[in-house]
């Protein structure tokens, strides 16, 4: 077993109550690790706190009890080894696609020549080199999602936490940059902690998949995806195994139920 | 923005508006004449242009006219700045902003003219009442505008320069401050005719000197002539410093496609 990137050790959110009303448990008691190089993928009910889970290993928002580690440094305030990508781009429109991605490293106190060098490096391998100099609001959906993951790449996280990356985007779209997505995860061996909705993508994605429960949150399975080829999620999608996975997921989310 | 004449459209827009405005200044010429209105209710364009050359010699027109536009400049960029300041720390501050609306909501209704009598018992007949009415009516589209424009950015976007470990002047400076380009110009060009107002209402109410004074030694003259003139400067003082704005707009949101910017 190689070095565990990210851990959550007995974590526990609750948020804090308004006058009369009791305080809401989002996530409760979870533990688990995510191993250097290794995607997981949580996936589980709307509300059941995935989106907190990524606030509270970003630093942005304490667990209240319990302990996030990354890098075997706890996790007590935004750091330099985590970095976070959202459904929408946030991009800011006075920077160019270029100013945008450097946006981390220019927080971060990077020289100016080295942060360009590599803005224009990732936006090389993400398939953005044409549009260095253009204004977000020129770019479709797809394109503001590539830069993104080009500004998350940019400071070279430990982890990568995501979530949700792909949801606004049209099903082809999404399949691309999936694509795009694996493969350069593999390439620069990033580990990553995904948050999704969609079952297949979490199958073609990761090595591992935690189903989580209605809230407050706890992980009910862990499923260990058993396919090769994690730079290719587009093969992994037909891979025969895929359907066996969908099965089990649908079942463990009620999903038929919801239906009947 | 510069108008493209090789287009026939464009040329032809442009050659209707040169033509309007020949129009516009014959019906004035002749006009009150052909229709019997005495001069002294609208004097013809010739008896304003002889009446604009006489107070050049007689009645130190530029001076008055550089009095006027000093104050209204050092009263616009005064007004500007406390406005952005008490905007920034109001957007920062939700507590500091609801304390405070009260007071603010009440001072935005009440008619900043009025206070120009007041700030002259204060101040008496020098420059100062002028600039403060100028920096009172500005001040409020600027801090106002400014104040939306940091309760609306997208709090995402500032968790995400958290994320990146930003410190709190680096979410101001690479996010807040930026974002509040476009409704802070806005709220400039609003502005910029509204310190021509302060000024002259200011010069009104007391004083010796700038266009408003003119304005009042005309009318207790009887010279409508010279009223005229001095509003027709007062104009181009406002004209003047819209321009300026516009161009400096164009140049810092040049990031925002062209509709976007004239519509705001």
């Amino acid at each position: 077993m190689s070095a565990i990137r990210l851990s959550f050790q007995k974590v526990t959110k609750r948020f804090a109550s308004r006058k009369g009303v009791e305080p809401v448990t989002a996530v409760q008691d979870l533990t688990f690790d995510v191993a250097d190089g290794e995607i997981v993928s949580i996936i589980g009910p709307s509300g059941c706190g995935k989106s907190t889970l990524l606030n509270m290993g970003s630093g942005l928002d304490p667990a209240t009890l319990g302990e996030v580690y990354v890098d075997g440094e706890l996790v007590t305030r935004p750091n330099r080894h985590v970095a976070f990508m959202l459904q929408k781009d946030l991009l800011l429109p006075w920077r160019t696609i270029r100013e945008n991605v450097e946006f981390g490293l220019e927080i971060q106190g990077a020289p100016a020549r080295e942060r360009r060098d590599r803005a224009v490096e990732l936006l090389k391998k993400c398939r953005l080199p044409d549009f260095i100099n253009h204004y977000p609001h020129q770019l479709s959906g797809g394109m503001r999602q590539r830069a993104a993951l080009a500004r998350t790449l940019a400071v070279d996280p430990a982890v990568l936490l995501m979530d949700e990356p792909f949801s606004a985007l049209d099903a082809q779209t999404k399949m691309v940059l999936q694509q795009d997505l694996g493969r350069t995860l593999a390439e620069a061996k990033k580990t990553a902690l995904f948050v999704t909705h969609d079952l297949v993508e979490a199958i073609a994605l990761s090595h591992r998949v935690l189903v989580m429960s209605d809230r407050p949150g706890r992980i009910i399975r862990e499923i260990v995806i058993d396919i090769p080829d994690h730079g290719n999620p587009m093969a992994r999608r037909k891979h025969p195994h895929v359907g066996g996975y969908i099965n089990e997921l649908m079942d463990l989310l009620h999903i038929e139920d919801a239906v009947a | 923005m510069s108008a493209d004449f090789s287009d026939p459209t464009t040329r032809n827009m442009t050659l209707l508006s040169a033509g309007l405005f020949v129009a516009f200044l014959a019906a004035w010429e002749w006009l009150p004449g052909a229709m019997h209105i005495p001069a002294f209710i609208i004097p013809p364009l010739s008896k304003v242009w002889s009446e604009f050359l006489r107070m050049l010699g007689h009645e130190r027109l530029m001076f008055h006219t550089g009095v006027t536009a000093l104050q209204v400049l050092i009263g616009f960029v005064l007004g500007m700045f406390l406005g952005m300041l008490v905007g920034f720390l109001l957007g920062m501050s939700p507590t500091a902003e609801f304390v405070l609306s009260p007071y603010i909501l009440a001072l935005q209704i009440a008619p900043k003219v009025a206070f120009a009598p007041l700030f002259v018992i204060w101040f008496g007949y020098t420059v100062y009442p002028k600039i403060l009415v100028a920096v009172l009516i500005v001040f409020f589209p600027i801090m106002v505008n400014v104040l939306g424009a940091v309760r609306s950015i997208d709090p995402d976007i500032v968790r995400l320069a958290r994320s990146f470990t930003a410190n709190r002047f680096q979410v101001f400076r690479m996010v807040e401050f930026p974002a509040s380009l476009a409704p802070l110009f806005a709220g400039l060009r609003i502005a910029a005719t509204l310190a021509v107002i302060g000024v002259v209402v200011g010069e009104l109410v007391g004083g010796n000197t700038g266009l408003g004074y003119l304005l009042t030694f005309g009318e207790g003259a009887g010279n409508t002539a010279m009223v005229f003139v001095a509003i027709i400067m007062l104009t181009l003082i406002g004209i003047a410093l819209y321009g300026a704005i516009v161009l400096v707009e164009n140049r810092v949101l040049h990031f925002l496609p062209a509709r976007d910017r004239r519509a705001a």
